[in-house]
């Protein structure tokens, strides 16, 4: 166990299953030199070949994971910025989501589909958005998206061993060090959430980058005497539903913390499995904190009034308590 | 057009009768279907490869299943030129259970991995990346393997084509980029949405060129020849445009919808002719070199269609899919 960052367990994760599996290749655009740290001396470890730096592509890109993933290999195909999972949208939507299921099972699609998201670098409209309501929709495609450095790790190692296409997202830099586990089995299934804190009156259900806000508001709340129970989210598709419906059961209460813009957003999809399955439990509203409906802006004080914060978590729960 | 005697030199007769066969089992398939759609026996629309047949088999003749190969929305002549099963192509366009895909792709999805057919493919140069990716793997297992895409000149005009020329040149991939030029971008000839010459593209890559009369089984043959040998000798990609012409509409069916004819029904009728269709021209070779009498022909014409018409009877016997077989196949949960 050490304490790592972010961009540090994701390349730990990465060179301990490229020894662990020779089949598992990563190619993307500057992945000898890693312009985050996330493939930093996979090139110089497991060579040229299985490391490989692409031309700027991405339709190319997504398209020959699949095929690749086809023909016997377990690519990882590095994005950079989840944005550009739009550009490469065509073979991810049209050949990754579905050939399987359009040739009745012939063919297992190891495919990791990795990238940065999300706000708060200033880094623009065209390089933080986040990606995930579509990616959804699309059905044949599993999304996870750690919350920090540990499950980044534990989340990567289980996407790469996994026989469907996943994506993998997360965010660029954020987090804290956190303990990270040495250990090279160290897996998070995908599908499974974590209820990182317990309590009575509210669930906050929280994804990526949020959760380190979720995790902040709680403390605020617990300080007015107000107990959440945070469950981080960790896996999109598919959505970890008994852990959500019974936390729902316990606290009445549910605020669900995305970064995603809301219409179709994972926060509205979990709004609706809620509602539907859990109706008669609920005390209040499902609420839901996300991003304002607009692009990204640049300007630090004009980004973090779109994006949600604390304040805004704490808020919606205050508000949500004085409705009862 | 160079005549089909001048070539044959490394190609044996019974390379070129088995070509043959294979050339009319695709053609009595797609006539089924031709006539097959206009009662409705089958569900959704067929793309049909008639005239086109020289293509697809003279270089899927070169071929192992452990080459790969990805094709277009008119796919039915790849499958069946690269070995895939005609019974389960058929009921797989019937719907059927018995289908290549358990009736959940139909015509435009026919594919068979452990044939090595990557398959049809719905969105124009949809293939592409899926060739380059199996070129990928092959190139890493040093196997010797070729991967094959097979795309239309309107595919020609999707960007991505360019990504996968860049990339396989510099990586050196065993790829064979082969442009069916049937001078039709669904329903508007090529030279009004088109700029220069489609085989011309393939030059700033460096990536060698083939530019073949696609309507001949020998010339097809010779150039794939190179394109396979140069893949499997890892000496890197090739491009080979065929010129060739689709007899048939973009779809079957498709005056029902437009407006109004976009071709002159003569050209449609020349390119049918003894001296254009490759069918025909291969049988003429046949009977002028004496390999064949009309006889024989008449023979093989028919074992080649009882095999079509058992197809058929399969497809149609077949149960429809059991409903629970919708729900499977996405991802594992």
């Amino acid at each position: 166990m050490s304490k790592q960052r972010m961009m540090p367990a994701i390349n730990l994760a990465l060179q301990e299953e490229m020894k662990r599996d020779n089949k598992v290749i990563l190619y993307g655009e500057d992945a000898g030199i890693s312009l985050l740290g996330q493939t930093t001396g996979l090139q110089e470890n497991f060579g040229k070949d299985r490391v490989r730096d692409t031309p700027i592509c991405e339709n190319i890109m997504t398209g020959m994971a699949v095929g690749a993933a086809a023909a016997g290999y377990r690519p990882i195909c590095h994005l950079l910025y989840g944005n550009f999972i739009y550009t490469g949208f065509d073979s991810i939507a049209n050949q990754a989501a579905k050939l399987k299921y359009m040739t009745a099972g012939q063919v297992k699609l190891p495919v990791v589909y990795m990238a940065v998201i999300g706000g708060g670098r200033s880094a623009a409209a065209q390089h933080s958005d986040i990606p995930y309501p579509a990616l959804m929709n699309l059905g044949g495609v599993k999304v996870v998206v750690p919350s920090n450095s540990r499950t980044a790790k534990g989340l990567l190692k289980s996407a790469i061993r996994d026989d469907n296409p996943v994506f993998y997202l997360t965010a660029a830099g954020g987090g804290r060090p956190e303990e990270v586990p040495d250990d090279d089995n160290y897996l998070i299934p995908i599908g499974k959430s974590e209820v990182i804190n317990q309590g009575n009156d509210v669930t906050i259900i929280s994804i990526g980058s949020m959760t380190l806000k979720a995790l902040q508001a709680t403390k605020k709340l617990n300080d007015k005497g107000i107990g959440v129970d945070l469950i981080d989210l960790l896996s999109l598709v598919p959505i970890d539903e008994d852990t959500i419906i019974n936390s729902l059961k316990k606290t009445g209460r549910v605020v669900i913390v995305d970064e995603a813009r809301d219409i179709c957003s994972a926060a509205s999809h979990i709004s609706a499995i809620l509602s539907d399955k859990a109706f008669k439990y609920l005390k209040s509203p499902i609420k839901r904190v996300t991003v304002k409906d607009v692009a990204i802006p640049y300007s630090p004080i004009l980004e973090s009034h779109v994006i949600p914060d604390v304040a805004d978590i704490v808020n919606c729960i205050e508000e949500l308590l004085e409705l009862n | 057009m160079m005549s089909i005697k001048n070539y044959v030199n490394n190609l044996s007769d019974e390379d070129l009768k088995r070509i043959y066969k294979k050339m009319l089992m695709i053609r009595k398939c797609e006539e089924h279907l031709g006539e097959a759609t206009k009662n409705g026996a089958f569900p959704g629309a067929v793309h049909l490869y008639i005239g086109q047949e020289a293509i697809a088999v003279p270089l899927c003749d070169q071929l192992n299943d452990s080459d790969w190969i990805s094709s277009t929305h008119r796919g039915h002549g790849h499958f069946i030129a690269k070995g895939g099963d005609v019974k389960k192509m058929m009921a797989e366009i019937y719907g059927k259970s018995t289908g290549i895909c358990g009736g959940k792709g139909g015509s435009m999805h026919v594919a068979d991995f452990k044939k090595g057919i990557i398959g049809a493919n719905g969105v124009v140069a949809g293939g592409m990346g899926l060739a380059v990716g199996a070129a990928l793997a092959s190139k890493m297992d040093g196997n010797g393997a070729v991967s094959i895409i097979f795309f239309g000149d309107g595919a020609a005009n999707q960007g991505v084509l360019m990504e996968a020329m860049n990339i396989c040149s510099l990586w050196n991939l065993p790829m064979i980029f082969m442009c069916e030029n049937n001078q039709y971008s669904e329903f508007t000839h090529t030279s009004e949405v088109t700029s220069g010459k489609i085989i011309d593209r393939a030059e700033p890559f460096g990536i060698p060129k083939y530019e073949v009369d696609g309507n001949n089984a020998v010339d097809v043959w010779q150039a794939a020849y190179q394109a396979v040998q140069r893949g499997r000798n890892d000496e890197g990609p090739s491009f080979i445009e065929a010129h060739t012409y689709r007899q048939r509409g973009h779809v079957e069916f498709e005056y029902t919808f437009l407006s109004r004819t976009y071709r002159d029904q003569n050209e449609v009728e020349l390119w049918k002719t003894n001296e254009k269709d490759p069918i025909l021209r291969l049988e003429s070779y046949f009977i002028e070199h004496n390999k064949y009498s009309g006889d024989d022909i008449e023979k093989i014409q028919k074992e080649v269609q009882d095999e079509v018409d058992d197809a058929v009877k399969f497809a149609i016997e077949s149960p429809e899919p059991d409903i629970s077989s919708a729900m499977v196949h996405m991802i594992e949960r």
